[in-house]
């Protein structure tokens, strides 16, 4: 029983990364990025949790900067991937330089709640 | 009957209060002109640079010095002549010729007979002119003192009636003046003016001017002497009716205007104008009773009133004055009286006599009758000295002087009978002065002491609250007779500083207090211990009052109830209160924790490993830079988008390190236009690129 468990996982996982090596580069390169963002944004919330919560915005702000980006990157993701229909009339560019714009933006925010 | 008897002692007691201030306000002492008027002329009349700010200011100073006998320092003639003879040369109006004059009248500057004839034909043609009081008063005036200063100019008036028709055409009904006839309000200042105006009419008349129309003018002086005005102290002065809000006069320059007016008419009229003697005199007292003046102008009116008054040919006033009113017995000081006119000088040979003295206690019976004053010639002062019965206290003397030639009577002003408040001090003797401590109701003496006031004493005594103080002597004049003085306290002060003061009582000569401390022992709050006694026997006419501390008695009261009274706090200790307090010790708030460093540190490069894995990640998955536009114009815009996306984030960097957020938003706006603009154009190219690929 537990070995098939153990095997359905495996063959679970295979047919997961299978899947996922046929994503397209671009899409990689998004998802490499969040990862990115939330393993930064773990390392502040332990960070804190060690010594405390003493300048509360700049742990705010440091770890919503990560949260921040991570969201428009995933959004950044769902415009560029052409399986979805619902962004099919919408130029990768386009939505790009709508990531690019609200980053600036939020971290304009974040500089300034920073302290 | 007791209702009757409590108002009939409280009309007393109003009689005696009203009877008391009458004796206050009606005899003050007027003094003639000293030398600390000579003094105060000094330091009010300051030169700036060695001259005078203007001529009427030069003339108000000059006059004041000329009257008072002052030497002024330094060559005032130097630095005020060239000025007087620029005013007289220049066509100036007729005020600034006016002031001029005068002062060239008392400093006799170099002027040459030419500048006068040239001032005086101008003067002349400004009285054939004329409307305005002043007009007249300024121009008659200069030509009177050119007449006084250059004999050979020709300054009488052609038609003197005409121009004292117009000044009189000026005059009120009330004996005032208006200034023009234009201007409807009547002035005593303007009357002062236009006597002085019109006396030198008279003056500068080539003809006589008919009698009937100076007599008109005496007339109007009778009746503007009619509307003086009084103080209750015998002064008389002269006031403005209405208070002309542009120039305020008070009652010292119209009243010194009024005196120049009559003074100067009455000299250049032959017949004599007959003014109440009690006028003049008050008017002269009015100006005495101002003292010495702090204002410069004042000073001058008051000075330059009182020469008028010297010696004017209406009535000269004399006035009576003592340098002291205060004589003491034990020193045997002699009543002393100085008569003299008001600038001081001698008096005419006279007699003062000393009608009546009485004393404020008792109206009725006087002190003293009928004594007549012994003259000193060397000192020139009255004196007598005060017969043998003369007791201390208030004393009023009323005195009169008699001229001893009987035409002196209608130059000179003696006022009848004068008033003067005289203080007689002397040595009270206290004599058997005892302190006791008496059993209560008996009466019988415990302990007794006798006490010598003549130095401090320290008696001990001690009493419980069942007994009784009692504090005596007698009191008597230095003529034996009794005497009540102002002050006649005991005070007792506690230990703690608490104290209770009570009045002597007296019958005759005998003062006697009685304290009945079984009554008391409330009113010392209960309070038993070492009280400090304190005697304060005092009085005006008394020149040995005295403050003492005679001793202290030890209280023993009993316990205090609960509802019993509290002594009243007394008051702190100033440095205590008003001294520096401690110092404050600032407590802050501790601050927070801080990690410690190296757990910091360790943490920043823990956080700059994921971007390391980022990066790895791009490499593992192959990224490649095949977009990136190779042709020299897309490349360019390309690399201004990437570097544009740099700037703003070192823009951020920088916004956290150091500038404001207006500064980075200013910033941001310029480089975000950039942005847009090759972003758009990057990535169009871009997307242009890629959709010619997907058609292709």
């Amino acid at each position: 029983m537990a070995r098939s468990t153990g095997d359905d996982a495996q063959a679970l996982f295979h047919s997961l990364r299978s899947a996922y090596a046929a994503t397209p580069k671009n899409l990689k390169i998004i998802d490499l990025y969040v990862a990115f963002a939330v393993f930064t944004a773990l390392i502040q919330v332990v960070y804190m949790a060690l010594v405390g919560s003493f300048p509360f915005n700049s742990f705010l702000s440091g770890f919503l900067s990560c949260i921040g980006t991570a969201v428009l990157a995933v959004c950044l993701r769902i415009q560029v991937n052409k399986e979805n229909k619902e962004f099919k009339d919408l130029p990768p560019e386009r939505a790009f330089a709508d990531f690019v714009l609200c980053n600036l933006v939020l971290h304009l925010v974040i500089m300034n709640f920073l302290g | 009957m007791a209702r009757t008897g409590r108002t009939g002692s409280l009309m007393l007691a109003f009689a005696l209060a009203l009877a008391a201030l009458s004796i206050c306000n009606a005899a003050p002492i007027f003094r003639p002109v000293s030398d600390s008027h000579r003094s105060a002329a000094l330091e009010l009349f300051s030169l700036v640079d060695g001259s005078f700010a203007r001529l009427e200011e030069a003339y108000e100073a000059l006059r004041t010095f000329e009257i008072l006998g002052v030497e002024k320092k330094g060559d005032v003639s130097a630095a005020t002549c060239p000025s007087v003879a620029s005013v007289l040369g220049s066509s100036s109006a007729p005020k600034e010729l006016f002031y001029a004059l005068k002062v060239n009248s008392i400093l006799k500057c170099n002027v040459d007979d030419a500048s006068f004839e040239v001032v005086a034909s101008r003067l002349k043609t400004v009285v054939s002119d004329a409307s305005s009081l002043l007009d007249f008063y300024y121009s008659i005036s200069g030509l009177v003192l050119i007449k006084d200063q250059a004999s050979g100019v020709e300054v009488l008036l052609g038609d003197a009636e005409g121009t004292f028709q117009s000044i009189k055409a000026l005059s009120q009904s009330d004996g005032r003046w208006r200034f023009s006839s234009s201007n409807p309000e009547s002035s005593a200042y303007a009357a002062g003016l236009a006597l002085e105006a019109l006396a030198g009419v008279i003056s500068l008349a080539s003809s006589e001017i008919n009698q009937s129309m100076i007599r008109t003018v005496k007339n109007d002086i009778v009746k503007l002497f009619d509307s003086i005005e009084k103080y209750d102290d015998g002064t008389f002065y002269f006031d403005e009716k209405v208070v002309d809000a542009r120039e305020h006069r008070g009652p010292l320059s119209v009243t010194s205007s009024v005196i120049q007016g009559l003074t100067a008419f009455a000299s250049v009229t032959s017949e004599s104008i007959t003014l109440p003697e009690d006028r003049i005199l008050g008017l002269a007292k009015f100006f005495l009773g101002i003292g010495i003046p702090g204002d410069a102008k004042d000073l001058f009116n008051q000075i330059s009133s009182l020469a008028c008054l010297e010696n004017n040919r209406v009535s000269i006033p004399l006035i009576l004055s003592l340098p002291s009113t205060v004589l003491s017995l034990t020193k045997k000081d002699p009543l002393k009286v100085k008569v003299n006119t008001v600038l001081g000088s001698n008096s005419p040979p006279l007699k003062v006599k000393l009608l009546r003295a009485f004393s404020s206690v008792s109206r009725d019976v006087p002190a003293i009758e009928s004594q007549e004053l012994k003259y000193d010639p060397e000192s020139t002062f009255h004196s007598l000295i005060l017969p043998e019965a003369v007791d201390v206290g208030r004393y009023i003397f009323v005195f009169e002087l008699a001229l001893q030639d009987s035409e002196d009577g209608k130059t000179y002003a003696t006022g009848g009978q004068t008033q003067m408040p005289i203080f007689i001090t002397g040595v009270m003797k206290i004599v058997n002065a005892a302190i006791a401590v008496l059993d209560s109701d008996l009466g019988t003496v415990d302990t007794q002491k006798s006490l010598n006031l003549d130095r401090e004493n320290d008696v001990s005594l001690s009493a419980n609250h069942l007994q009784k103080l009692r504090l005596s002597f007698k009191l008597s004049t230095p003529r034996g007779h009794p005497y009540k003085p102002h002050q006649a306290f005991l005070k007792l002060k506690h230990e703690t500083k608490v104290e209770h003061v009570f009045v002597l009582g007296i019958s005759g000569k005998q003062f006697e207090l009685v304290l009945d401390f079984l009554g008391l022992v409330e009113k010392f709050f209960y309070l038993s211990g070492r009280f400090d006694l304190q005697l304060t026997v005092g009085d005006a006419a008394m020149e040995n009052s005295f403050l003492l501390p005679i001793g202290h008695i030890e209280l023993d009261l009993p316990e205090a109830p609960e509802k019993a009274p509290r002594p009243p706090l007394q008051p702190a200790d100033l440095s205590s209160r008003y001294g520096p307090k401690a110092e404050i010790v600032h407590v802050f708030r501790t601050p927070d924790k801080r990690p410690p460093k190296e757990l910091s540190l360790s943490f920043l490069g823990l956080s700059l490993l994921p971007f390391l894995g980022f990066l790895v990640g791009l490499l593992c998955l192959g990224v490649n830079l095949k977009n990136f536009p190779s042709s020299v114009l897309p490349a360019t815009f390309a690399m201004l988008f990437h570097g544009g996306i740099a700037a703003v984030l070192l823009l951020y960097v920088l916004f956290w390190l150091k500038l404001d957020l207006f500064t980075t938003l200013k910033a941001l706006g310029f480089l975000g236009a950039f942005l847009v603009f090759v972003g758009h154009r990057t990535l169009s190219y871009l997307a242009s690129t890629s959709a010619k690929l997907k058609s292709a």
